[in-house]
This record gives C-alpha cells, sequence and structure tokens, in this order.
C-alpha cells in the first residue's frame, strides 16, 4: 500500500507545483503587493489603503463603480445571449436538411478562435465603415458613416457583448449539440404522443434536461468574460471602462504606488468570479439535496 | 417525429451561419484588397500588398523560389513571430502531456483520500481569470531573471494549459482498463513495451486532442505573453493586437489570417472528436 501511496504523491507533485507556485504563488504575492507590501520600492507595511482608494477616493470611485457595473451588464448580457442564440441553433440544426455538416461546422468555427481575433473581426463588420454599414449604406438605409450606430468602441460595451455572443455562442452550440444527442428524441416523442405542443415540448421537456450543462457552461463563460482583457482593451472606450482593462492600466503606470491599485483592483475581480463560482455550487449542492 | 425542418426555419439557419462567418469575409477582402474605400461592398482592385508590406510575399517579379526563400531568410517580424509563437506552442504541450500523463493516469484510475480537493487546486486556474495571479507573478519573474525571457513564457503558458490537459487526460484514464497492461506484462513485455505497444494506441487518440487544443491555448495567449515576455519575446497575439491598435485593417487582417489559420485547421480534424461530453471540450473550462 506504501508504493502506491508514493506512486500517487510523485505522480501528482509536478503539475502540483506548477499550479500552486505559479497561479496560486502570484495571487498571493499580488494580495501582499495590494496591501502595499513592495520591497521594490522600500515600502514595508501592510494596509488596505489601495482597496480604500480603488473604491471610495474621489479619484478612482467612479471609474470603479461604472466599470464594476459595466463589467456585470457585459458578462449578464453575453451569457445570457450566447446561451440563448446556441440554444436555438443546436435545436434547428439536429434535423436534416441540406448542407447540414457544413452549418454544423460553421456554427462551431469559432471555438477555436482566439478572443483577440473575433475582436478584430467585430470592429471589421460592426464599425461606422464596416461591412454592416457598407451594406446599409447600399440599401440607401444610411448616409454617411456617421449615420450608422456606434456599435464598437461605445460606452455601453455593445461592440464587446458583440464578440462575446460571436465567441461563446460556438461553446454553449457544442455543449448542447452533444447533450441533446445523447438524449435522442424519445422524451420529446412521448411527450408529443401525450399530446404537448411545440412550446411545451421545449419548455418542459428540452429545456429542464439541458439546464444542468447549460447553466455550468454559463458560469464559464460568465467568470471569463468577466476577468478577460483582450476584447474591452481592443473594443472599449476609456470610460466607462471594464477592470480588468483598468487594473493592466493601473499595472502600467509608471508610477510605481498605482500599482497596489492594480494588484487591489485584480484581486477584487478575483473575489467576484470566485463568490460566483461557490454560490454557484451552493445553488447545485443544494438543488441535489432538494431532489 | 418529423425530422424535416419547416424552410423558415433552414432559411433561419443559414441566415445565421452567413452572419456568424461574416468577420471571416471581412478578414480576407481586408487582406486581399487595395484601398477598400466605403461605401464599396466589392472592393475595386484586389491586391496583395499587405502581404508584400509584411513581408510574406515578394514583390511583382521578385516572385520565384528564390524570392520568397530570400525574403522569409532575411526574417521579417510576421515570420520571427510565427516561429517564436510555433515554438512556445509545440514545446509547452510536450511538456504539459509529459507532465500530465502519469498524474491523469491517477487521478483517472485511483480514488484516495483530498482526490477532490486536488482536482479542485487542479482546475482553479480555468476559473479564475489570468490577471489575477500575472500581475504578481511577473514581479516575481523580474527578481527571478525569468522576465523577458522564452522561459519564463513558456513557463508561465503552462498554468492556462496543465489544468485542461490533465482533466482531459484523466477523461481518458477514467475509460481505461489497465487490465491490458497486466496481461502484456505476464506475457513478458517489460514496461517500456507495455507502454508503447498497449497504453500508447488505447490513449493516443484522445491524447492528440488534448494535445492539439492545448497547443491552441498558448497559441491565443495575448496578455500572460504582453506581461512575462516584457516587450522582448514577439508573439503573433502580440502582433495582431499591436497591428489593430494601431488602425491599418489590411495589415490587421493578413495577420489575423495567420493567426487564425492553425485554429481552423485543428477545428476542421478534430471535429468529430469535440462534443460536450468529450474531456477536449471541458478544457475550455468546464467545471
Amino acid at each position: 500500500m506504501g508504493g502506491e501511496r508514493l506512486k500517487i504523491i510523485l505522480s501528482l507533485t509536478p503539475p502540483l507545483l506548477i499550479i500552486i507556485t505559479l497561479f496560486f504563488g502570484g495571487i498571493f504575492y499580488g494580495f501582499l503587493q495590494s496591501l502595499g507590501y513592495q520591497p521594490a520600492i522600500g515600502k514595508y507595511d501592510i494596509n488596505f489603503s489601495a482597496y480604500y482608494n480603488v473604491m471610495f477616493s474621489e479619484r478612482y470611485s467612479k471609474l470603479f463603480w461604472t466599470g464594476l457595473g459595466l463589467n456585470l451588464w457585459v458578462s449578464f448580457a453575453s451569457t445570457f445571449l450566447a446561451a440563448v442564440f446556441a440554444l436555438f441553433g443546436a435545436l434547428a440544426i439536429r434535423k436534416t436538411f441540406f448542407a447540414k455538416t457544413v452549418c454544423n461546422f460553421i456554427y462551431s468555427l469559432n471555438l477555436p478562435m482566439p478572443h483577440l481575433v473575433v475582436a478584430v473581426g467585430m470592429i471589421f463588420v460592426f464599425s461606422q465603415s464596416g461591412l454592416l454599414a457598407r451594406f446599409a449604406s447600399q440599401l440607401g438605409l444610411i448616409n454617411s458613416p456617421g449615420d450608422f450606430p456606434v456599435l464598437v468602441r461605445d460606452k455601453y460595451g455593445f461592440g464587446i457583448i458583440l464578440a462575446y455572443i460571436w465567441k461563446e455562442a460556438a461553446f454553449f452550440f457544442i455543449i448542447l449539440m452533444s447533450v441533446l444527442q445523447s438524449l435522442g428524441e424519445n422524451f420529446e416523442e412521448l411527450a408529443q404522443s401525450l399530446g404537448a405542443n411545440r412550446w411545451q415540448r421545449f419548455r418542459y421537456v428540452i429545456l429542464p434536461l439541458v439546464m444542468p450543462n447549460l447553466f455550468s457552461a454559463s458560469i464559464i463563460v460568465f467568470a471569463f468574460s468577466f476577468g478577460a482583457y483582450e476584447v474591452p482593451a481592443l473594443l472599449g472606450v476609456i470610460y466607462p471602462q471594464m477592470l480588468p482593462v483598468m487594473a493592466f492600466e493601473f499595472f502600467l503606470n509608471p508610477d510605481l504606488n498605482a500599482r497596489s491599485e492594480g494588484m487591489a483592483l485584480s484581486i477584487i475581480i478575483a473575489l467576484i468570479v470566485m463568490i460566483l463560482v461557490v454560490f454557484y455550487f451552493w445553488l447545485t449542492q443544494a438543488k441535489i439535496r432538494k431532489d | 417525429m418529423n425530422n424535416n425542418l419547416k424552410k423558415i426555419n433552414v432559411y433561419a439557419i443559414y441566415l445565421g451561419a452567413l452572419i456568424l462567418i461574416l468577420p471571416l469575409i471581412a478578414f480576407f477582402i481586408n487582406a486581399f484588397s487595395f484601398r477598400w474605400f466605403y461605401p464599396q461592398i466589392i472592393p475595386k482592385e484586389l491586391s496583395l500588398q499587405a502581404w508584400v508590406r509584411l513581408k510574406l510575399i515578394p514583390k511583382p517579379g521578385q516572385r520565384s523560389i528564390e524570392g520568397f526563400l530570400d525574403l522569409w531568410t532575411s526574417n521579417p517580424a510576421v515570420i520571427k513571430a510565427l516561429m517564436n509563437s510555433l515554438t512556445i506552442g509545440i514545446l509547452v504541450t510536450i511538456v504539459s502531456i509529459i507532465i500530465a500523463l502519469p498524474a491523469a493516469r491517477v487521478l483517472g484510475l485511483l480514488n484516495f483520500r483530498f482526490k477532490k480537493l486536488i482536482i479542485f487546486i487542479m482546475v482553479s486556474p480555468t476559473i479564475l481569470p489570468p490577471i489575477a495571479f500575472v500581475l504578481g507573478l511577473n514581479i516575481n519573474f523580474i527578481s527571478l531573471g525569468f522576465s523577458g525571457s522564452f522561459f519564463g513564457v513558456c513557463l508561465v503558458h503552462l498554468v492556462p494549459i496543465m489544468p485542461y490537459v490533465v482533466l482531459t487526460m484523466t477523461g481518458i484514464f477514467a475509460n481505461y482498463n489497465p487490465d491490458f497492461e497486466h496481461q502484456a506484462r505476464t506475457l513478458g513485455a517489460n514496461k517500456t513495451r507495455t507502454f508503447f505497444l498497449i497504453t500508447l494506441p488505447a490513449i493516443a487518440p484522445g491524447m492528440v486532442v488534448a494535445a492539439l487544443f492545448a497547443f491552441l491555448v498558448s497559441w491565443s495567449q495575448y496578455l500572460l505573453t504582453f506581461l512575462i515576455g516584457a516587450g522582448k519575446v514577439m508573439t503573433l497575439p502580440l502582433l495582431v493586437f499591436s497591428t489593430a491598435s494601431s488602425g491599418n485593417p489590411a495589415l490587421t487582417a493578413a495577420i489575423s489570417i495567420i493567426f487564425i489559420f492553425p485554429a481552423i485547421l485543428i477545428l476542421f480534424f478534430t471535429s468529430k472528436f469535440v462534443s460536450g461530453e468529450s474531456g477536449a471540450t471541458s478544457g475550455f473550462g468546464k467545471i
């Protein structure tokens, strides 16, 4: 038995070492710095002033709270819309029709696509001289590029939301397709033979069956879009600014004191994501206990 | 049940597919056109100018094999970034597979105390945002001398990739029957032979998918490379980002096409493996 134990420990040590030293070590060190502990510039005192500054000081509080609001809005809107689009796409595509394989491929196309490229694609399609504006102009809907609504680099985060929908709908789509495939059509046929109409079959048969997977995928997408940098950096504006961009900018600030604030922000982002995931586990566990 | 879709639904699917590939269409038009001004939809003239400016295609008149070789061996920025991205991606993938293999086997086949805790620790980088650890890590890496080095970038890429590979391969080993190994051993095969003749063929398909997607995770890393590479390690995503920020659509589109090429290729070859149930997709962060 001792040999087996040694084997387990030896096998698990290398990947755990990487995660613990680099990932948790990085978070821990960032946390220390957010408390003002910066030996590099001779600061050894520990306090919460960086957190206070970020959230409540006159200089940053407005930027922070609008940023947090934008973060929540972008993450909720893009997660919800991507899931809805993917659900309808997946429900329609599992039937047979002409060029089904091609459509299936196109709907999954954005899964391996880097976020950065999707963001650039949004600029090409939705900017005021982009592909859609050109179509609108040819159709006589707009006279000049300025007539086209500002959809990228806008203060409501529309461009960012569009990019996340584009990208994450593919993720939802793949997950939903496999769930629907493994379920087959037996449940629906049964419901139909019992007299359920299309809406009832969707609402009371399909939705409850795909919900667990849809929900766990939503958590992943939400957490990702809450903390990602590239998309809001390319498609966002200076004010209001999403929190990861704000943290990064603090960090790159030549004033080394701003570093603590940048670290504090990144810790706040991580905390919010963590609370969300814990809440999710609590919710699913509570549901399992109830069932 | 009626398996045929209503016509209107079919059209909705086609429309959805068209909307989804609009960015891709825009990439190709931008990259292969010259002066594609608003409000043209079809560019007036096709051109390879963006590619010539990126020094990927020689000027007209020099487009022979020697011309291409001369140009590419002069090491233009895009080729350099491409080689960096490829080298880092391949290195990190191989290292992560080697490290993950024993761990995944143990996690997939055995039950022991703290297993859940260990899996939780292992997957946490897929949930928490990279910005939370890389800012702190950055200063450590500077003092260790890893910052701005190839080694440092490879090391930090292991963080998002490791959980993903371990998780995927754990899924493979959970469906793996080690009895065949015992049979091979009793028939006289040594450990190495057993691994290459029995274990490897059984886990190979899943491992290849894990490797391809691990490569993609490294391939698309921007923030980690930017911060740890400290401007000294140029990769394709960094080049795409800086070109996109400077605002030349033709150059941005051309570099982006090179950047997305492996992604499309990998999807094409793995599409039948990639489903919500396979570990490959869970690597995108299924909790």
